[in-house]
């Protein structure tokens, strides 16, 4: 068990679309941090927030901002520039994980499937004509197929299109939410989630959680929502599927370069071969994120694993 | 012990399976989560209905609350009565009859702002299935509650001069040959929300005719009337008939949503149930805060006050529609309100709102989409509505700048797809405080 003396800094909220899912995240972290003795502030993302921490330096910080800032990295940069420790990942590797296309050449590299996948720009489309791009992209992957923007997360703006006539509107609400669209070839199997941890040991996988939306697709309202998504921990595959999920979670995290926390969502097919969908560096942490019930089906409290990792930021070597 | 290497259901939420089906609706929904964002003083939020109270005499309502609680603390702090404070229900009969209501304070209930005369009403109205007729489009706070009793809306076409009298008929014709009978018709006559418009005066009695023919008992809401910016206060239905009409009235607007202070004047017999319903909901008002809007009504030149208001939301509707005429794409169009706080703005054919709202929240500026004003959703695709009550006028010109721009860019993303985006599923009404 480690011991934090000062202050933490719970950062979360900020501008994105995903401010909040962040501030309830950030409120669990904190309470939990709380639980087991640790002095929290939480903050949020404006203009306060430099002058507050160049104030009165805490002992660390542990983002959990979500959505760009909290994941492209700038947060951490700024956070690099006053000095103060954080928990998890550097920027270059936040903007390596967050940039969805970007990420999935990384860890293709690595050798982790991840499925096939156009990324495309807004004014690509406008330039050579909608209808005959969005043809190409059907004739090379098929149906259904899964339309998110390229950068962001809480599968805001994403769309499974399991009819082609549903293609155009699918892109222009991905569209709404950013100029660069991922267009990904649907993977049928179990839907798993797995985080990981690393409070000094080296990165350690979670259980797998698996994700079964009742609508059959994970949007916001399945994630956010009690009862509209159930998990089960472990997840309900194979002991060799079960490992294997959990050593591409833990590959993905070294190929990224990412530290202290990161959570990987996958597909199993009914082969038990895992694929790679996207990699986050802040996890969800609300009451129905899956990283928190991984911990819980553990028996490890989550409270003293926030802690580890805002214990094991602050004995870092600063660089 | 817990075998940790078996499979479990994790329970996230163990009430589950026991929620009314009522509460099917109630889901997570990505629009709300990106209003969360527009609370932020970054974003233009253009979006909520809050008054600017920032203009009221703080200091002075800081000192009714202080003389009230030193004075006459033992009252002010104790439960009062379901039905509210006498006094006010008085003074409640002169703010009215400006409107040219002959009201009773016998028969006025105080209600927690007129939301909850709302809820009073479908409590003691609606059983599932039973319809209510609303304007299309109607306010968002209404169809919550028309919905929380499992009743169907059916909506009525406006213009700009509100409710049409033959559309009125139609409905109830086809609700009757549908083999049911309109058990309300929901208006609100003076500066629609979201509407902005008005009912014209020529149609008020027509209304009440077609609705009284029916046996359709009319809920009017009106917390906008004296608001108005070119003219005296309009005559209110219920000031010609006192049977059809049930009257919504509420201080939030005028003076401030604080203190949830709001009223209803119905017919006896419908009076008397809202009394017994009230008393089941919250057993009491709040004493302390009738009680200081009560001094301030009688001792505060209120009527000056309002006046205020409507000066401060004149300049405000002024910068708004003033930046929409230079700023629009073409084939946009927007009401122009005479009071109140809204303008209802159609967007160019193929332009979703609710799809193009986090476009929106990505350039800074907030609005809530059409089809959060129809009962099921699936209308109002092409419209929003626009606030000027709270950002001063500087920012309602810079959000209403941001907002052309975006919708160019949404223009050419449907000219690029020849379609409008999928909006999410969800529920799409804005918190009460944004």
């Amino acid at each position: 068990m480690a011991d934090v003396t000062g202050p933490v800094v719970v950062l979360a909220g900020g501008l994105s679309h995903e401010r909040d899912v962040s501030l309830r995240s950030g409120r669990r972290v904190a309470d939990a941090l709380r639980e087991v003795g640790v002095e929290v502030y939480e903050r949020d993302v404006d203009a306060e927030l430099l002058p507050a921490l160049a104030a009165d330096l805490p002992a660390a910080v542990f983002p959990v901002v979500h959505g760009a800032a909290g994941e492209d990295g700038a947060v951490r940069e700024v956070l690099e520039l006053l000095g103060v420790p954080y928990v998890g990942a550097r920027p270059d590797a936040c903007r390596r994980a967050y940039d969805k296309p970007v990420a999935k050449t990384v860890v293709t590299h690595a050798g982790i499937p991840t499925p096939e996948a156009v990324t495309l720009p807004q004014a690509t489309f406008r330039d050579l004509g909608a209808g005959a791009v969005l043809d190409r992209i059907v004739a090379r992957l098929g149906l259904p197929l899964v339309v998110k923007p390229a950068r962001g997360g809480s599968a805001l703006g994403m769309h499974v299109v399991r009819n082609v006539v549903d293609l155009p509107a699918a892109m222009v609400g991905c569209f709404s939410y950013g100029d660069t669209a991922l267009v990904e070839r649907f993977v049928a199997g179990s839907e798993v989630a797995v985080g990981v941890v690393d409070t000094g040991a080296g990165p350690q996988a979670l259980p797998p959680v698996e994700i079964v939306p009742a609508d059959g697709v994970y949007d916001y309202a399945a994630r956010y929502t009690a009862g509209q998504t159930e998990f089960f921990c472990p997840a309900r595959l194979s002991v060799d599927a079960i490992k294997a999920a959990e050593d591409t979670a833990v590959l993905a995290h070294r190929a990224l370069g990412l530290r202290d926390i990161s959570r990987s969502d996958l597909i199993v097919d009914e082969n038990g071969e895992v694929q790679l969908l996207e990699v986050n560096v802040a996890p969800g942490m609300t009451e129905t994120s899956t990283l928190p019930m991984a911990v819980a089906a553990t028996q490890h409290d989550f409270g003293a694993l926030c802690r580890d990792l805002v214990a094991a930021a602050i004995s870092r070597p600063r660089r | 012990m817990t075998d940790e290497s078996q499979p479990h259901h994790v329970t996230v939420d163990r009430y589950v399976e026991r929620y009314a089906a009522r509460a099917r609706g109630m889901v997570a929904s990505e629009i709300r989560a990106l209003f969360a964002v527009a609370s932020r003083p970054e974003i233009v939020s253009l979006a909520g209905g809050m008054p600017y109270v920032s203009a009221l005499p703080l200091d002075a309502v800081g000192d009714i609350f202080d003389d009230l609680v030193g004075s006459r603390g033992a009252v002010a702090m104790q439960y009062g009565s379901a039905q509210g404070d006498p006094g006010l229900r008085e003074q409640i009969c002169e703010v009215m009859a400006l409107e040219g209501v002959n009201g009773h304070a016998d028969d006025v209930v105080v209600t927690v702002g007129s939301q909850q005369a709302l809820d009073l009403i479908g409590r003691i109205f609606l059983d599932p299935g039973d319809v209510v007729l609303a304007e299309a489009p109607s306010y968002v706070g209404a169809l919550g509650v028309f919905a929380s009793y499992q009743a169907d809306v059916v909506h009525v076409p406006m213009d700009d001069d509100g409710l049409q009298p033959d559309a009125l008929r139609d409905a109830i014709a086809r609700t009757a040959a549908s083999g049911r009978t309109p058990k309300l018709l929901y208006t609100v006559p003076n500066f629609h929300n979201p509407a902005g418009v008005t009912l014209a005066a020529s149609r008020r009695a027509e209304i009440v005719d077609i609705a009284r023919s029916a046996g359709v008992l009319v809920l009017e809401d009106n917390p906008y009337g004296l608001l108005g910016f070119d003219q005296e206060p309009m005559r209110a239905l219920r000031a010609d008939d006192g049977d059809t009409v049930v009257y919504l009235g509420s201080f939030s607007k005028t003076f401030a949503p604080g203190l949830r202070v709001g009223w209803a004047l119905a017919p006896r017999g419908v009076r008397d149930k809202l009394v017994l319903a009230a008393e089941a909901g919250i057993l009491s008002h709040s004493v302390v805060c009738q009680l200081a809007l009560s001094q301030y009504l009688a001792n505060h030149p209120w009527r000056d006050q309002v006046k205020a208001f409507r000066e401060l939301y004149r300049e405000r509707r002024d910068a708004m529609l003033g930046t929409l005429s230079s700023v629009m794409p073409a084939a946009c169009t927007w009401t122009h309100p005479t009071g109140g706080f809204y303008v209802w703005l159609t967007v160019p054919e193929g332009i979703d709102t609710k799809a193009m709202l986090p476009r929106a929240v990505g350039a800074r500026v907030a609005y809530v989409p059409g089809s959060a004003f129809f009962a099921d959703g699936a209308d109002g695709a092409r419209h929003m509505r626009l606030s000027y009550c709270y950002p001063e006028p500087d920012r309602i010109r810079e959000g209403v700048r941001r907002l052309g721009a975006v919708l160019e860019e949404e223009v050419e993303v449907r000219d690029t797809f020849g379609t409008t985006g999928t909006p999410a599923r969800g529920l799409d009404r804005p918190p009460p405080n944004l």
